[in-house]
């Protein structure tokens, strides 16, 4: 299925909100519709995988056919037919690339108009960008660099031939293939993503970064990530996604798992704007991610923090097992939700070493018919003596047609820990508008600016540039929500 | 022609009638005065000049240097150049003042078709005028009058009025909460602003003011009219007999 110039135009016509909607015209090389134990075989066969590799992904198949899909989250949508979505699909011409001049032109286009000049991405930010398209990774800059240090960025296609011990030993230990129906579909079919593997002692000199992209209509992205701190290290890494428009829902069941061992600090950053659909809920994402981090060193640290605007259906809680001693959980996280977006997002903080620590700061907007959950989970196992949680709930509601809802769960197994609650609602009220109003801003200035406001100690842990892009994205997003 | 001209505006909240037939205009350089017992309509009267929603005229109409205001939105009222100091400032959390500043100083400029100034000039003259109004620069850093003690708020309006320029600004009571050095501070900063161009409206319950910012015309405002217009010498008749005999009179 090619992308003809007339549904070009066509996407051009009709997408004149939704600034990234555009389609690339690559011819692609797909597996057949459908999922079955041949198509997890086709993949497999495709990545020219090891044996073990392929065993895995049929288990976690087998797994998934017995699994029911979940639907205990706020957020109501038509049963998805996991027969009508191609689970691979890679631009036709694959090439091996020494430069960015092998790039397909087309597909450089293609980053040019998402905002992301890649030459100048690679001189002026010093940021390594793993690009995905689709399902195959195409470029992987800064390379030699991260790797006189011992570092490892690259597809993790590429890592299942060139790491294949490392990959083994961590592919599926945070998040295992039984864990939910989703991260069993991805374990079966994930087609590709970034594996990072920081070795001892080094702190990555650099923001890793990727952005992703959903192309072809009806392939499902499955992605799949993995992120390996060793002994006293550091690494941030962004990740940065938006999609083309398409009048059909497109699944994306990524997983991500992070391992911090003693003393290793991972930050990890999303800002999402995947298409969210029409005014009336027509077409858009369902994003439904698992992202989990364990903090198995002693005063190991894993921070997540992510600005989700887009999707039509947002289904997430980026988590932290607080293995190691005195380890950190962080999750700073801004939901915004417009029109007939649902999300319904939040984490969980499994403390379960000696003196541990958790802050969850969630600030979640809705605006139009929109539902913003947040829903987190605290558990406090019974060694774990000594620890604290801190969590702050905040909604913000514009109109009255919306909805916010906070649902905490607490569990805490033992009295020597300490686990604080907060959550407030508020409204943009009518005389903070007037009052920015009056100073000369126009509607759409003045909710950008008090939204933001409100988003403030959620994107202060953003790094700079990235900051700067998400706030543009939350004025974007709510545009034509007041007034 | 009049800066602001005020023609018959009458005002309903609430199918309550508020502001009763009330003229009055105002030219370039001049300062009105206008004071009357709690309740009289001085607020209603602010915030109808200056657009706020449910605040639109019955009735009348009001003229900005010859333009109507009758049609144009609070923010085009507002970049044409009408400033409303609050009575009651709001607080805008998480948003920082320099921030806030300069998105309205641009917004400004944009309209007088000015180039928006750049980071490093805006945040130099933000810091010269604050220094004149005795702000200090942590409180451009805090946000918007979160947390600022009742002076502070009122010093930080008349800074955003010096930031921004405006043909007329309307003062609402910028006077209350302030101790004897602020109200100083205050009205210097006013007075400084005072030019051949502009024209001032300070709404307020005290003579106390008045010696320091002195208006040319004095208003008294009672149950949605004015009952009386004169020089100074009305605020002093005011504070020495209070509004019975005015009103009665009227
Ligand atoms: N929404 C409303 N509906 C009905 N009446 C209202 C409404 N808002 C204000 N009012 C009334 O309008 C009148 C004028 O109020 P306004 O705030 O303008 O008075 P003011 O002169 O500024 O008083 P003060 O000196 O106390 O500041 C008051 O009687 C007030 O109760
Ligand atoms: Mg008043």
């Amino acid at each position: 299925m090619v992308a003809t110039k007339e549904t070009i135009d066509k996407i051009k016509e009709v997408s004149g909100t939704y600034k990234y909607g555009f389609v690339t015209d690559l011819e692609a090389e797909k597996a057949p519709l459908g999922l079955s134990e041949d198509i997890v075989k086709f993949i497999s066969h495709k990545k020219k995988e090891p044996k073990w590799l392929l065993e895995w992904r049929l288990k976690a198949y087998k797994k998934w056919l017995s699994m029911e899909a979940p639907n205990w989250a706020m957020v109501d949508f038509p049963k998805i037919n996991f027969q009508d979505i191609y689970y691979y699909s890679a631009p036709k011409a694959k090439p091996k690339l020494n430069s960015l001049d092998e790039v397909d032109p087309e597909l450089l286009r293609t980053y040019e108009k998402l905002g992301i000049p890649i030459k100048e991405q690679e001189v002026l930010a010093g940021v390594a960008v793993d690009y995905v398209f689709d399902s195959v990774s195409v470029v992987t800059t800064f390379r030699e660099q991260l790797a006189k240090e011992g570092i490892i960025f690259c597809p993790i296609s590429e890592a299942v031939q060139t790491h294949p011990d490392l990959v083994k030993k961590y592919i599926g230990s945070v998040i295992p293939i039984s864990d939910n129906y989703y991260a069993a579909l991805n374990s079966a079919v994930f087609t590709d993503g970034s594996f990072v593997y920081i070795p001892k002692g080094v702190k990555c000199p650099m923001e890793l970064s990727t952005y992703f992209r959903i192309n072809e209509q009806n392939s499902g992205q499955f992605e799949r990530t993995l992120i390996i701190a060793e002994d006293n290290t550091y690494v941030s890494y962004l990740e940065g996604c938006t999609a083309p428009q398409r009048d059909e829902n497109q699944l994306h069941a990524a997983v991500v798992e992070l391992v911090a061992m003693d003393n290793a600090e991972i930050k990890y950053s999303t800002v999402q704007n995947w298409y969210p659909g029409d005014k009336d809920g027509k077409g858009g994402i369902y994003n439904f991610v698992t992202k989990r981090g364990n903090c198995i060193g002693k005063k190991s640290k894993i921070s997540w923090t992510q600005v989700e605007t887009g999707s039509a259906i947002t289904w997430k809680y980026p988590s932290c097992v607080l293995k190691g001693d005195e380890s950190v959980g962080e999750f700073y996280s801004v939901a915004v939700a417009n029109n007939a977006q649902q999300a319904d997002t939040g984490t969980k903080m499994i403390h379960i070493g000696k003196n541990t620590k958790s802050t969850i700061i969630s600030k979640g907007i809705s605006a139009g018919k929109a539902q913003n959950t947040y829903r987190g989970q605290v558990q406090i196992q019974k060694k774990a003596k000594g620890s604290r949680n801190f969590t702050q709930c905040d909604s913000l509601l514009i109109g009255d047609k919306c909805g916010a809802h906070t649902v905490p769960y607490i569990n805490q197994f033992t009295p020597y820990a300490r686990v604080e609650h907060e959550a407030t609602t508020s409204k943009i009220s009518e005389d903070q508008l007037f009052y920015c109003l009056q100073r000369g801003l126009d509607t759409e200035q003045a909710t950008s600016l008090i939204v933001n406001g409100f988003c403030k100690e959620v994107m202060k842990e953003l790094p700079m540039e990235f900051a700067v892009e998400a706030q543009k994205l939350i004025g974007i997003s709510l545009e034509g929500s007041v007034g | 022609m009049s800066l602001l001209e005020i023609k018959n505006a009458k005002l309903n909240l609430d199918d309550k009638n508020i502001l009763k037939d009330l003229s009055f205009s105002v030219n370039r350089g001049e300062v009105h005065a206008i004071m009357g017992p709690n309740g009289s309509g001085k607020s209603t009267l602010s915030y109808m000049l200056a657009g706020r929603d449910g605040y639109e005229l019955e009735s009348g109409d009001i003229y900005l240097d010859g333009q109507s205001l009758s049609e144009m939105e609070a923010d085009e009222r507002a970049r044409s150049g009408l400033f409303l100091a609050f009575q009651y400032p709001v607080e805008l959390p998480g948003v920082g003042g320099m921030s806030f500043l300069r998105e309205a100083v641009n917004s400004r400029r944009k309209f007088l078709g000015e180039d928006e100034l750049d980071h490093l000039a805006f945040v130099k003259e933000a810091r010269k005028v604050a220094s004149k109004m005795s702000v200090k620069d942590d409180m451009l850093k805090r946000a918007v009058n979160v947390g600022f003690s009742g002076g502070e708020k009122k010093r930080f309006e008349i800074l955003q009025m010096a930031m921004l320029k405006p043909k007329v600004s309307i003062l609402d009571e910028t006077d209350s909460g302030l101790d004897v050095d602020a109200l100083k501070i205050v009205s210097d900063g006013v007075n400084a602003q005072r030019n051949d161009d502009n024209a001032i409206v300070v709404i307020t319950h005290y003579q106390r003011l008045l010696d320091y910012i002195v208006p040319d015309f004095v208003h008294i405002l009672s149950d949605g009219r004015i009952i009386k217009s004169g020089g100074p010498e009305l605020a002093l008749e005011v504070e020495k007999n209070g509004y019975a005999g005015l009103i009665n009179a009227a």
